[in-house]
């Protein structure tokens, strides 16, 4: 066995299992940010994958795949704007019906196209190599953790630049400063002469479109080999808390992310461990797999109590107006 | 021009009259099926059953449209199931499936209170004298077939580490029987063959049923990957990784061209048949365990219930010869898996048998040499143990 390779291994996965989770965080940071909570990362992410990855095969590139997932998301994103900022509708009741359709346009997309001919991933190169692992000169010939951390497909740099880019965008630029003063007082920002509405409905697709970039990633993940169950597979939902853990800061839901990811890939490299290095890691063959399947929600329940307790001290990055609907009449 | 319109829609109207008067069908027999997930899936396990049923319905000619009433994605939950079951009955179905597991108390109450309905679960243990009983199958046979295929290529490319990805171990005595089933066939072949086994937790978990095969490649070093889950991600990887697989439920060879060996797989259109057929024949409901002859129906080979799917060009030569040889034994009835006698194969795919000891992997005899076969224990579910040379690594 080789002992240096299962710690390449574990590292590498905890990267690219996890950063579909980065794409939903970020996404929905982004969202929140304007004051709008979106229960319906889950189905955004599903439509984004399916438009993505058959739109992206038939025109045999990656590229093209991921503006497709993007313009996906963000159609989705349209819908749970007019439904909540323009009609009103009630944002948790909308994200859940989100999900619910987003999900339901997936197997009904998927279905359709596979009782004809499904694409497989493998007979588009443009695809297939578009997802290949791109080492970075240099930073990826370091040992043991070289090739885990700095040699992964183009999607997953990708992934981080979002996130440092929304970072920026939320934190340096003007409008910027304007979303987060729509999220937090948009009767304010309105009095300021932001417009309030145009502000949601542009982040709001903008956050659902990078949702449906993550979708279309996991649907490369999964090979694009389409079954009875979503490629999603429910980290829409875990993304949701993720963006509590972040603290409302797209750097931080990297860390999220990985802090997240590390747990949930003990399941898969726990024997591992053990196995190659039995006086350190030697428990880890020992603990139920029930166990490394609870594990990850474990630890969301714990950070979630930890961010409560913190936030009760004021440094909470939650947006004071999430949730609420504005109506400009009743200020 | 509005004639002519008129006098073609006049037409089509007769035409549709004489439709109408089509003969009627030659039996009224309702057909009721209850599914988990949804009877349009295009691969899974409630396709496999929905494609069952409706194969059998065809070669019985009923009529899939008109004879054929499904509820489906109904999860289990005992309320959620009965309601199933009213819908179902209100229709004036004869007979109803249930297809997942956790339907099993919905249908034993369902049984009683419809005494005139036919009951039939699949994966279950519960059934009555009269209108209700189960069924499942051997897998653990194809599975034995599907491991000779693997052992005779784990001795071609020289790698005796074989990775199973397994939905549960010894947990459950379905994927317990199936690992050890595979195991035999591969130890058959080649008896230094180790099989590590990963443990889902789950029936179905794409993310890591990739993750896992990639673990049992890279960390394991196994140059062939079985599997007991949903998806054919294991196959998937295996292909990316330039190793060798043996898939589940469908054959994956489309999935994995350059990785699949082949696939255990089940012909629920058996069941179904004989289970319809047996349905019609009977003058009432309560006849039907009789007519079937028991109440729990287990087949295997020997009925074609299970099987390997057709060898792919990836196979060592002479599978195809070693497989003949022991599905001969099997379907003739002079040897079973779990039994005290075992199999040894060699490249040219000769076959031979002779008396040896079940052993589990903790050194407890299951069977002394020349005892009968526990296959018992697969159709009661009380296997719990992994044989010989297999180790689950977490």
């Amino acid at each position: 066995m080789d002992k240096i390779g299962v710690i390449t291994a574990f590292i590498h996965a905890i990267i690219v299992y996890n950063i579909p989770l980065l794409y939903g965080t970020v996404g929905e940071i982004t969202v929140e940010k304007s004051g709008s909570l979106n229960l319906g990362v889950e189905g955004t992410m599903a439509v984004g994958a399916i438009f993505g990855y058959l739109v992206g095969c038939y025109a045999n590139s990656i590229g093209v795949g991921i503006a497709v997932s993007f313009v996906a998301g963000a159609l989705c994103g349209l819908l749970f704007a007019f439904l909540t900022v323009s009609l009103q509708a009630n944002q948790n009741i909308t994200g859940l019906t989100l999900t619910t359709f987003g999900l339901g346009v997936y197997f009904f997309v998927g279905n359709s196209v596979k009782s004809k001919v499904w694409p497989s991933m493998n007979d588009y190169a443009g695809v297939k190599e578009g997802f290949a692992d791109l080492p970075i000169p240099g930073l990826s010939q370091i040992p043991i953790i070289g090739q885990g951390l700095f040699s992964h497909n183009l999607m997953v740099y990708l992934g981080i630049v979002i996130a440092v880019a929304m970072w920026w965008y939320l934190k340096h630029t003007k409008t910027g400063l304007r979303l987060r003063a729509v999220g937090e007082n948009p009767g304010a920002a309105d009095s300021v002469g932001v417009n309030v509405n145009l502000m949601k409905y542009l982040h709001i697709c903008l956050g659902c479109g990078i949702m449906g970039i993550g979708g279309y990633y996991m649907a490369l993940l999964m090979s694009g080999s389409f079954n009875s169950a979503c490629w999603i597979g429910g980290y829409g939902w875990i993304a949701v808390a993720l963006v509590i853990f972040a603290n409302w800061s797209p750097v931080l839901a990297l860390l999220g992310t990985f802090v997240f990811g590390f747990f949930n890939t003990l399941q898969v490299s726990g024997g591992s461990l053990a196995l190659a290095f039995p006086a350190v890691c030697g428990w880890m063959g020992d603990i139920p797999t029930q166990l490394y399947q609870a594990l990850p929600f474990i630890i969301t329940a714990v950070v979630l109590v930890v961010t409560s307790i913190r936030n009760k001290r004021g440094a909470s990055g939650l947006p004071a107006a999430l949730g609420v609907n504005y109506f400009r009449e009743e200020r | 021009m509005k004639k002519i319109i008129a006098l073609l829609l006049a037409t089509v109207m007769l035409l549709a009259l004489v439709a109408c008067t089509a003969p009627e069908e030659e039996t009224d027999f309702k057909v009721g099926a209850i599914y988990i997930n949804s009877k349009s899936d295009t691969a899974g396990y409630t396709y496999a059953h929905h494609n069952g049923i409706t194969t059998a319905m065809k070669q019985l000619n009923l009529d899939t449209e008109k004879q054929l009433f499904i509820v489906d994605n109904v999860p289990e939950d005992k309320q959620q199931v009965l309601a199933a079951i009213d819908t179902l009955v209100g229709e004036g179905v004869n007979m109803i499936f249930g297809i997942s597991f956790g339907y099993i108390d919905a249908m034993e109450e369902a049984a009683t209170k419809y005494p005139d309905v036919i009951f039939s679960h699949a994966t279950g243990y519960k059934s009555n004298d009269t209108n209700f009983n189960n069924y499942f199958g051997r897998a653990y046979q194809a599975r034995y077939l599907s491991g000779i295929a693997a052992g005779l290529k784990s001795l071609e490319i020289g790698n005796n580490n074989v990775g199973y990805v397994a939905a549960y171990g010894t947990e459950y005595a379905e994927t317990a029987s199936g690992i050890n089933g595979f195991a035999l066939g591969v130890q058959a072949v080649n008896p230094d063959a180790q099989v590590y086994v990963k443990n889902l937790g789950a029936w179905a978990h794409e993310k890591n049923e990739k993750a896992f095969a990639e673990a049992l490649i890279n960390d394991f070093g196994c140059g062939i990957i079985a599997q007991h889950c949903d998806s054919a991600q294991p196959q998937i990887v295996a292909q990316d990784k330039k190793v060798y697989g043996c898939g589940y439920n469908s054959d994956m060879t489309p999935d994995a061209p350059k990785a699949h060996l082949t696939a255990a797989i089940w012909h629920w259109d058996v069941y179904y048949k004989t289970a319809m057929q047996a349905a019609m024949d009977c003058e009432s409901a309560d006849k039907f365990v009789e007519k079937m002859g028991t109440s729990a129906y287990y087949g295997g080979l020997k009925e074609n219930f299970v099987d390997v799917s057709p060898l792919s060009e990836n196979c060592a030569a002479n599978t195809d010869k070693a497989i003949e040889a022991v599905r001969k034994l099997i379907v003739d009835g002079e040897w079973d898996v779990f039994s005290g006698a075992k199999l040894t194969i060699d490249k040219d795919g000769n076959v031979e048998k002779a008396n040896a000891a079940l052993v589990d992997n903790k050194g407890n005899v299951i069977v002394a040499a020349g005892g009968a076969s526990v296959e018992d224990g697969v159709i009661t579910g009380t296997m719990d143990y992994f044989v010989e040379g297999v180790t689950e690594v977490k």
